[in-house]
């Protein structure tokens, strides 16, 4: 195989962990609105700590990503 | 650029829209020392610009010391604010004399990060050596502060409470592993999110020249991801201020 086809494979490749991380993305905001709808008063505890389990679940992605673009442009 | 980059984008005269020729560090004065190359660079140049910008928000609008803040005042109040409770909350009141450093971080991120959507200027936080520099400084201070309070008694740390004794030596492991990650994973979280972010644009950006009347999908798309761009950059600050201070407060609680 010519080394420009493997490494459009691997990139293409490479962002299948994309999945994951959106399955986690999902299940934070769904935690976020069930525990809302469950008891509408924890929203103001909850506040800001939502968006660090949003940021430190979207971050995952973000390596699948970069493993994507090592791939393509670092060989 | 390595050969054999996907060459698609033709035909766009001397426009240069390589996706990741935005990231690319250019010397505005060399200066050479020997072997050492510290040039002033453009990433040098925006991070002078960030510091003015924090410098001239804090100090100008408070210089009057209105008791009911202006409208500038009110920004640099509520910039102080939020990381005054951002400390308070996730590191308690042992954590007030470490707040110069982390308002510091804090602002310094942000205005970086936020410098980056400026179209045509550059983002020094999409550099790992940046963002891997900032975490290393947080990784290590937080490891000097903890031992400097608890002696030799902070590696009880890397030993969860009530756990049982065979496991231990797994349990140790494993969170020496976790505590060694630590500014790896911090530092490529704020790296890959404005790398990542920025080379998304600039791509679609490509894609608007390419389908030339269709371009008008991928532009709408590109005003979208602008929008999620604001946000992550602020949110990316924030994160990277805020597990600072959960760091500090490992090391000055313990767990």
């Amino acid at each position: 195989m010519e080394l420009e086809a493997a490494k459009l494979i691997g990139a293409g490749l490479a962002t299948i962990g994309v999945i994951g991380a959106g399955i986690g993305v999902g299940n934070v905001w769904a935690g976020y609105y069930t525990a809302i709808a469950r008891n509408p008063s924890a929203k103001d505890d909850i506040g800001a700590n939502i968006w660090i389990g949003f940021a430190l679940t979207e971050a995952i992605a973000l390596y699948a990503l970069i493993i994507a673009l090592i791939v393509l442009f670092a060989f | 650029m390595a050969e054999g980059a996907p060459a698609g984008h033709g035909g766009t005269g001397g426009l240069n829209l390589h996706p990741l020729s935005q990231f690319e560090i250019t010397p505005l004065i060399p200066i050479q020392v020997g072997d050492l190359n510290i040039s002033y660079t453009n990433s040098s140049l925006w991070m002078t610009i960030a510091v003015v910008i924090v410098f001239a928000l804090m100090a100008l609008p408070t210089r009057g010391r209105a008791l009911v803040p202006g409208r500038m005042q009110s920004v640099a109040e509520i910039l102080y604010e939020t990381t005054a409770n951002m400390l308070r909350e996730s590191a308690g009141r042992e954590g007030r004399q470490y707040f110069p450093f982390i308002f510091a971080l804090f602002s310094f991120l942000l205005v970086g990060n936020l410098q980056g959507m400026i179209p045509g200027s550059f983002t020094f936080t999409s550099h790992l050596v940046v963002t891997f520099a900032l975490a290393l400084v947080v990784w290590g201070g937080t490891t000097v502060i903890g031992f400097a309070r608890h002696g030799a008694g902070f590696l009880k740390f890397f030993l969860p409470p009530g756990a049982p004794t065979w496991a231990a030596p797994l349990l140790v492991l494993t969170e020496l592993i976790s505590y060694l990650s630590r500014p790896v994973s911090l530092a490529l979280r704020l790296f890959a999110n404005m790398l990542v972010g920025h080379t998304l644009l600039k791509t679609l950006g490509g894609f608007v020249f390419v389908l030339g009347v269709a371009g008008v999908v991928p532009l709408a798309v590109n005003v979208a991801i602008t929008a999620l761009e604001f946000l992550v950059a602020v949110l990316q600050a924030y994160i990277f201020a805020i597990l600072s201070c959960i760091y500090l407060n490992d090391a000055l609680h313990m767990h």
